[in-house]
């Protein structure tokens, strides 16, 4: 029901029910947040976005207290500038002054409400000792001494994620936001996945930054640099170069690497058609065997290590296949060095991903042959942006150009990867064909392509009624692995840690809002409607990687290079 | 040790949250801190986190994460004694014993445990060692009260 409500002495349309800031960021007006976090309940912690309300002796946080018919609401009197200000001000009195080598310079929530506020001196100091760094962890970094204590993390995490890293704690007599028993994020049950990076208002949590060793690598003479991006790359940077969000810009992307340095550009879709061929013929086997069904999809290494820690029982479920980024790496290691008679030890590997827990599944042991890695250097797309800022490069005005052979050529499948429940329909083209010599009828499988965080189809391949699942986000997967035991019907289960996949992922430059995700999505699904290789198999350079390379690899050669193994994780839960 | 802190916990039948501070001082009392291990059971218990249990644990300064040293410093944290200095105190036994506030050191000799008002306002700032009270501490005096025990050890 709409009701009517004033506002700054205009009258303004709400719906009954809503809270104030809801209805006022519909009519377009500002009120600052900080505790806030869209579509959560809230808590009304912070209190920055008070407002003042006729005939209300205290300021209402409009977060959290709903509209009523015919109130009136002031949102930029001086007596709430001046409560906030006031907020803002004990805020930074604990704030250490360093914005200028600052992971968020520029991008930061605080710093822009000092700026908003005028506010244009410490006014409270509050000498506090300095709480160290957290740098234990090879994708995240915790940062104590800058955390707001706003709670946003600590949400994200428990309800999206279902983990719990973080909780508010007392120690040494001060607040703090701590993992359990207040121990270093690289052995607490943090699956990596960067949404809590995503919503901190502050530098308190951010990636490991690599574009130092980045820079290194490339300076070093003699070292062949080869970089790689993944399929959702192409369609998450443009936003941070004020270009439409979404856009595809795969070849403006190439021609930037290359004027950066590196030596070789590669698309690593390439190398995710390769693992959506290989998934799909074990997939195959696993059928004909009846054995270890469902299958669970491996190219989230956030979702991999939830299942280390909290499903060790079904880790031989998860498919022994590499993620992309994985398999691109080795291939270039072990396949491309020695065709070009590159020797491994002087090549460098960089993978630019959407994604935070690629920096850790890059450093795991698995993904190593006699101690080199697959992947030497992996980063975000956010650090993708600052390093193309830092060789100075106007994307808006240089020339497409094409990755480098021989893996450059790519399927619309491969893209899909970048979507939830587009693994499973990847996965699906190649099952239809390998199983019946056919492809699909229709290609595109609409059940897979909404935003539901849980979706299921059945789809006659053969004489298989084969069963698929589709999941994203922790807390909704581990729901679901609980159903298992009483489900026979499942034989692929893709699961992805990030809410709608990588596209959402937690290495996405830090302004994407909702509408941008899917513009991100729609441009995704554009592709694979224009491209004319749309199956993973009809990859002509991969149809030749497999006839020159992968086919005459022995058992054990093809063991490393395409596939990988887990274990229980131990960790506090 | 397990199985008693499970005795513990099951006393209480029912997985209110409301029995979630009793429990845990059951445990600290029968054990003197709260283990890893004990919280694990606790958040099995409850269907919560462990970082949760901890987290709220940490928030009451009864509890302690390791077990008391040897010598267990009481420091009082209270009003009385923070306006006269407990501050400095903690910082100056922290230094010597190179532990934090909550911490015991590696050799198990000594903990240090911050605490509420002890009841000896008129005396602060006041810190116990294993139930020995000293009052009116000073930057000097506690310098010697350590060193006092220290010698005791050697
Ligand atoms: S990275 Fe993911 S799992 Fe780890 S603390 Fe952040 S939201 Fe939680
Ligand atoms: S780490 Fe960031 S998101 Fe988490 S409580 Fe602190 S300021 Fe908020
Ligand atoms: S945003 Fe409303 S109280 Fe924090
Ligand atoms: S405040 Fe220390 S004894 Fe009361």
């Amino acid at each position: 029901m709409i009701i009517d409500i004033e506002v700054n002495n205009k009258t303004i349309k709400a719906k009954r029910g809503e809270t104030i800031l809801s209805a006022l960021n519909s009519n377009g007006i500002k009120v600052p947040t900080l505790c806030h976090i869209d579509g959560f309940v809230p808590t009304g912690a912070c209190r920055i976005c008070v407002v003042e309300v006729e005939g209300k002796p205290n300021l209402i946080p409009s977060c959290s207290y709903p509209v009523e018919e015919w109130m009136k609401i002031k949102t930029h009197s001086q007596r709430v500038i001046k409560a906030r200000k006031t907020i803002v001000e004990l805020l930074l009195a604990n704030h250490p002054n360093d914005c200028l080598y600052c992971e968020r310079n520029g991008n930061c929530e605080l710093q822009k409400l000092a700026e908003e506020l005028n506010i244009r001196e410490r006014k409270y100091s509050n000498e506090r000792e300095k709480l160290k760094i957290d740098p234990s962890c090879s994708s995240i970094i915790k940062e104590s001494d800058k955390c707001i204590l706003c709670g946003r993390c600590i949400r994200v995490c428990e309800e999206i994620q279902g983990i719990t890293t973080y909780d508010f704690a007392k120690i040494n007599n001060r607040h703090i936001i701590s993992t359990s028993f207040n121990k270093p994020l690289n052995i607490s049950n943090c699956i990596l996945c960067g949404q809590c990076i995503m919503v901190c208002p502050t530098g308190a949590l951010h990636e490991r930054n690599n574009i130092d060793k980045i820079q290194q690598a490339l300076n070093v003479i003699n070292k062949h640099v080869v970089v790689f991006y993944s399929p959702t790359i192409s369609v998450s940077l443009a936003e941070e170069f004020n270009m439409k969000p979404g856009k595809n810009i795969s070849g403006i992307i190439n021609a930037a690497l290359r004027k950066i340095g590196f030596n070789k550009v590669f698309d690593s879709t390439f190398a995710t058609d390769v693992y959506i061929i290989e998934q799909t013929k074990e997939l195959i086997y696993r059928i004909e065997n009846n054995i270890n069904l469902p299958l669970f999809t491996s190219n989230c290494p956030a979702w991999i290590k939830y299942a280390e820690e909290y499903f060790p029982e079904i880790l031989t479920n998860i498919s022994k296949c590499k993620s992309p980024q994985q398999i691109m790496g080795s291939i270039v290691k072990e396949i491309y060095s020695e065709e070009n008679n590159i020797p491994v030890n002087d090549i460098i590997t960089v993978s630019i991903e959407p994604c935070t827990a690629k920096k850790f599944e890059s450093q795991r042991e698995e993904m190593t042959n006699n101690g080199i890695s697959d992947v030497d250097i992996a980063i975000t797309t956010r650090e993708l942006a600052q390093l193309i800022r830092l060789h100075g490069i106007d994307l808006q005005n240089i020339e497409e150009e094409i990755a480098d052979f021989p893996y450059h050529t790519r399927s619309s499948a491969g893209k899909l990867t970048s979507i939830s429940g587009g693994t499973a329909e990847a996965i699906l083209r190649t099952l239809n064909y390998k199983i019946t010599g056919k492809e699909l009828e229709d290609l595109k499988i609409s059940e897979l392509r909404n935003n539901k965080s849980v979706k299921e189809i059945k789809i006659k391949i053969g004489k298989t009624n084969v069963g698929i699942a589709v999941i994203s986000s922790m807390s909704k997967a581990g729901d679901f692995i609980k159903t298992l035991p009483k489900r026979k019907d499942l034989h692929l289960i893709e699961i992805m840690a990030c809410p709608c996949g990588c596209v959402n992922g937690g290495g996405q430059p830090i302004k994407a809002d909702t509408k941008d995700i899917k513009s991100r999505i729609k441009s995704i699904y554009d592709i694979d409607r224009k491209e004319l290789i749309k199956v993973a198999h009809k990859n002509p350079q991969v149809i030749e990687l497999y006839s020159k390379h992968l086919d005459n690899l022995s058992e054990e050669e093809k063991q490393k290079v395409l596939f990988t193994n887990y274990s229980k994780r131990d960790v506090l839960l | 040790m397990l199985k008693n802190i499970d005795t513990i916990i099951n006393k209480f039948t029912n997985s209110n949250r409301d029995n979630l501070i009793p429990i845990l001082q059951e445990i600290q009392n029968t054990y003197g801190y709260l283990s890893e291990d004990s919280i694990v059971s606790v958040s099995k218990h409850f269907d919560l986190p462990t970082s949760k249990i901890y987290g709220i644990a940490t928030f009451y300064d009864q509890f302690i994460f390791q077990p008391k040293g040897k010598y267990h410093i009481l420091l009082c944290n209270g009003t009385s004694c923070h306006v006269s200095g407990s501050k400095k105190i903690l910082k100056e036994i922290e230094k010597i014993l190179k532990i934090k506030d909550g911490e015991t050191t590696s050799d198990g000799i000594f903990s240090i445990q911050s605490v509420n008002c002890m009841g000896a306002c008129s005396l602060s700032p006041v810190i116990s060692v294993n139930g020995k009270f000293y009052s009116k501490v000073n930057l000097i005096e506690i310098k010697k009260i350590i060193k006092f025990y220290q010698t005791k050890e050697k």
